[in-house]
């Protein structure tokens, strides 16, 4: 097991500086960011050359690439356009995303999961019938009509909340947003344990926990359930890092300045710090939740074995 | 008239110096208004560091309105220069200036606003090291070519046409005759900083501390910022409300959301997608006003098929085939009007607009554009591209609506297509790279209310915002005479002969002015638009 983790721990690091670079790159095609921040004007000569050399644009990119690598490692992500450290940028956009993501994986761990169970023990009954339609429409739909609608019906017509969220950005006033951000993982998520628990309902070892005369709930609970959710925790793994840096839609329609604020902006802006400084966090949440799933695997199934 | 203002203003300054006592002008708390109570308005992310010779945006440019007074203040209705902190501003020959500072101002931390407060405030903007962007502003005083050479280090940090001669005056020289010069300085980048500001930049910038009627309480970078009423502000304009907090709103749809759901007292930027509902949403509260922009179609000058003869021909053609009536009524809602010179209707007829100007070259006629074009020798490659960048301002919905105009004048399909951008920066970047090929969108907001500010910077031979490279002796030599020139009125009729030049030559195609508009809630009342159509806070009353 700790030889499994060291050697994904070093795998690690070549995914980091790939990501890392291409990203690097990719902000560094899209062309001169200076010429953005004089407004419908030339940016005089003199000014443009000051600014150049103090966020180190003038010289060559693998060189740009290298210097900021070597900064990130002491935990300077550089400064943006607007003066701030990007690191401080972080400090208020990634607890917000924190909370909405948290929110979110509760409504597809919680919801998803109660619903998938349910319907794949009724399968062809009137329950599983009606939860597959009702996911099928939340698939459907675009996260932005469904987070408008709700964002007019409960904020505007009916006044139950708050239609945006404000700076500070407490739990309850992310409810709403965390479900609309959370709702077509929570399809997915309810389809995944149906089919999952519909199948090994009828495996060997369900039939012999039954037999051997083990209550109904700890036969769910602890036989089937356990390794059906196998797919379900890939899933919602992968789905953690998609909910941080994916959020750009739910966050713009709530006016959450969250990450996906930050990266949006970052990108308006040709912001390189901003943008490849988030991004490398998100690159690192993304490699640890999939190490995490990888080892909640072993923990479910007893047949799983790493060394 | 305007001597007797300026007596009563005298009156007020003294009133204070000797009582330390409020001086509420203008009928200050009367009316329904709580003077106590704040507002929440929706604002937008400043995109450099709040420094006043650093800020050239809107929502940048909000805050320093609020928290800054200049020498001069243009009037929120009428734009005119009006001497705010100046007693005067004196010159014999338009390029020496003796300038006179009021007695009895003070920043909010209680230092005094003297002589020096402006001096150094205006040599640190001019300073290369200082990375400022609107540097160029004090490009006219003597000495700005050694703090801020066009290349290489700078030889000296002060500029040296600026020189304090007492606690409360100081001169400028200037490197050439400039009459409206003093007109100039009620833009933000001419405002005077506190020692404050040199002694701990980090902790100013974090917290800025000005001299206006409104004073910072608190500053969440990218979200929010309040900002109270400063009790002891000594100008005429004080605040009657209690203060303003200003919310960062992603997009403006959703402020338009929360200001329905009553969340939200103002939003300045009512969203396009919205101004259909607006009348049945909001009624009366409802603002759309014309603002000091002028949005135009550029040519690349550098590019021989737009610099040859006939092909100003071809411009007044494609002028000619933009049915700009339509477009502004259908697509816009009337939030824009059809432009008919290349100044802006808020200067008005004094300072210089001149309404039908551009006479039939902006009138819609298909028919006569077909024929101008080919008298012209028609669109060079047989097509036009407008470029534009597609990230802001919904500029795509226009340029097809203007290729589509053009291409059922010209019954031709293909005539005219948009080539988009993916961002601004990327889109500069091309425009200062000179990588056009045909006409691309140009706005243009004012910097202050004067006709010289929508033509020098736009169409004089290599000009800052010369972005077509379009030169024109004739012209060059009006705006140089008319900068010459002492005597307010003729320098506006020699402008307007340059206008004259512009128009002949069509060097740039005007399309439509702009609005700007507000909408708020029921809270509010006596909100307004200044001509650069930021709402005049000070001015609102909340109930």
């Amino acid at each position: 097991m700790g030889r499994y983790v060291v050697r994904r721990l070093l795998q690690m690091i070549p995914v980091f500086v790939g990501a890392t670079l291409l990203i690097f790159l990719m902000v560094n095609v899209m062309g001169d960011p200076i010429a953005g921040l004089c407004g419908e004007r030339r940016c005089d000569p003199a000014t443009a050359a000051q600014l150049e050399k103090e966020f180190g644009l003038d010289k060559p990119v693998w060189q740009q690439y290298l210097t900021y690598m070597g900064n990130v490692f002491t935990g300077d992500f550089g400064t943006a356009f607007n003066g701030q450290e990007v690191t401080e940028l972080m400090a208020t956009a990634f607890p917000v995303t924190i909370r909405l993501t948290v929110i979110a994986i509760l409504f597809e761990i919680v919801v998803g999961i109660a619903l998938g169970v349910v319907t794949g023990l009724r399968r062809g009954r009137p329950v599983d019938t009606g939860v597959l339609l009702l996911t099928l429409v939340v698939i459907s739909v675009p996260t932005f009509v469904t987070g408008l609608l709700l964002q007019l019906l409960l904020g505007v017509k009916w006044g139950w909340i708050r239609p945006s969220v404000s700076s500070e950005a407490p739990f309850d006033e992310l409810i709403l947003p965390g479900l609309v951000l959370a709702s077509v993982s929570l399809a997915y998520v309810t389809r995944l344990t149906r089919t999952s628990i519909a199948e090994n309902r009828r495996s060997d070892y369900v039939r012999t926990a039954v037999a051997k005369g083990l209550p109904r709930h700890r036969v769910i609970t602890r036989h089937l359930l356990r390794t059906s959710l196998i797919p379900v925790v890939t899933f919602i793994g992968a789905d953690i890092g998609f909910l941080m840096g994916g959020a750009i839609v739910t966050e713009r329609i709530f006016n959450i300045h969250g990450v996906g604020y930050q990266i949006y902006q970052g990108i308006l802006r040709q912001n390189t710090q901003t943008v490849v400084g988030f991004v490398t966090v998100l690159v690192l949440v993304f490699l640890v939740a999939n190490l995490v799933v990888d080892l909640l695997y072993a923990v479910l199934d007893p047949r799983i074995r790493y060394a | 008239m305007r001597g007797a203002t300026h007596a009563g203003r005298v009156a007020c300054a003294v009133a204070v110096a000797l009582t330390a006592t409020a001086c509420g002008g203008g009928g200050g708390n009367s009316g329904s208004g709580d003077a106590g109570a704040v507002l929440s308005a929706s604002w937008g992310d400043p995109q450099n560091p709040l420094e006043p010779a650093n800020t050239n945006e809107v929502q940048g440019g909000k805050v320093l309105d609020m928290i800054f007074r200049g020498l001069k203040r243009y009037d929120p209705e009428t734009g005119e220069a009006q001497d705010m902190l100046a007693e005067s501003i004196e010159t014999t020959d338009s390029q020496n200036f003796t300038v006179t500072v009021k007695d009895g101002w003070t920043f909010s931390n209680g230092e005094k606003v003297t002589a020096k407060s402006f001096v150094d405030a205006w040599n640190y903007g001019a300073s290369l090291k200082n990375n400022q962007r609107n540097a160029y502003f004090f490009g006219y005083i003597e000495g700005y070519d050694k703090t801020h050479p066009e290349e290489g280090g700078q030889s000296a940090d002060t500029l040296s046409g600026l020189k304090v001669t007492g606690d409360l005056t100081f001169t400028v020289k200037l490197t050439q005759k400039f009459s409206t010069f003093p007109d100039t300085l009620g833009y933000a980048a001419f405002a005077p900083l506190p020692r404050a500001f040199f002694d701990d930049h980090d902790a100013w910038v974090a917290k800025p501390v000005g001299n206006g009627p409104y004073a910072v309480d608190t500053y969440a970078k990218g979200s929010q910022m309040s900002l109270r009423k400063w009790d002891d502000y000594p100008g005429d304009d004080k605040a009657r409300n209690g203060g303003v907090d200003l919310k960062v709103y992603t997009d403006n749809n959703t402020a338009y959301t929360d200001l329905l759901a009553a969340n939200l007292d103002l939003v300045d930027d009512v969203p396009a997608s919205q101004l259909k509902n607006v009348k049945s949403d909001l009624g009366d509260r409802y603002l759309n006003t014309p603002a000091g922009i002028i949005q135009t179609l550029a040519f690349p000058y550098y590019d021989e098929n737009w610099n040859r003869t006939g092909s100003e021909k071809v411009r007044k053609g494609l002028s000619m085939a933009i049915n700009r009536k339509q477009i502004t009524e259908t697509l816009f809602m009337k939030t824009r009007t059809p432009a008919t010179d290349w100044t802006s209707p808020v200067l008005g007829e004094d300072g210089g607009f001149q309404e039908g100007l551009c006479g039939d070259a902006c009138e819609y006629d298909p028919a006569g554009a077909k024929k101008l074009i080919q008298e012209g020798g028609g669109l060079p490659g047989g097509k036009v591209t407008l470029t534009y960048n597609a990230d802001t301002g919904s500029h795509k919905d226009w340029v097809d609506a203007v290729c589509n105009s053009i291409n059922n004048a010209l019954g031709n399909e293909r005539a005219c297509a948009g080539n988009p951008v993916g961002t601004f920066a990327d889109f500069r970047n091309q425009i200062t790279q000179q990588k056009m090929s045909g006409p691309f969108r140009a706005g243009w907001q004012m910097d202050y209310p004067l006709i010289q500010n929508f033509l020098q910077p736009l169409y004089y031979t290599d000009a800052s915002s010369n972005d077509g490279k379009w030169s024109n002796k004739n012209f060059d030599e009006f705006v140089d005479r008319a900068n010459q020139e002492t005597d307010t009125a003729k320098a506006v009729g020699l402008f307007q002969q340059a206008e004259g030049v512009v128009r002949d030559n069509m060097a740039a195609i005007p399309l439509w002015y702009q609005n700007g508009s507000a909408g708020w809630s029921e809270r509010l009342s006596d909100v307004k638009l200044n001509p650069f159509s930021v709402p005049v806070y000070d001015q609102i009353k909340v109930s």
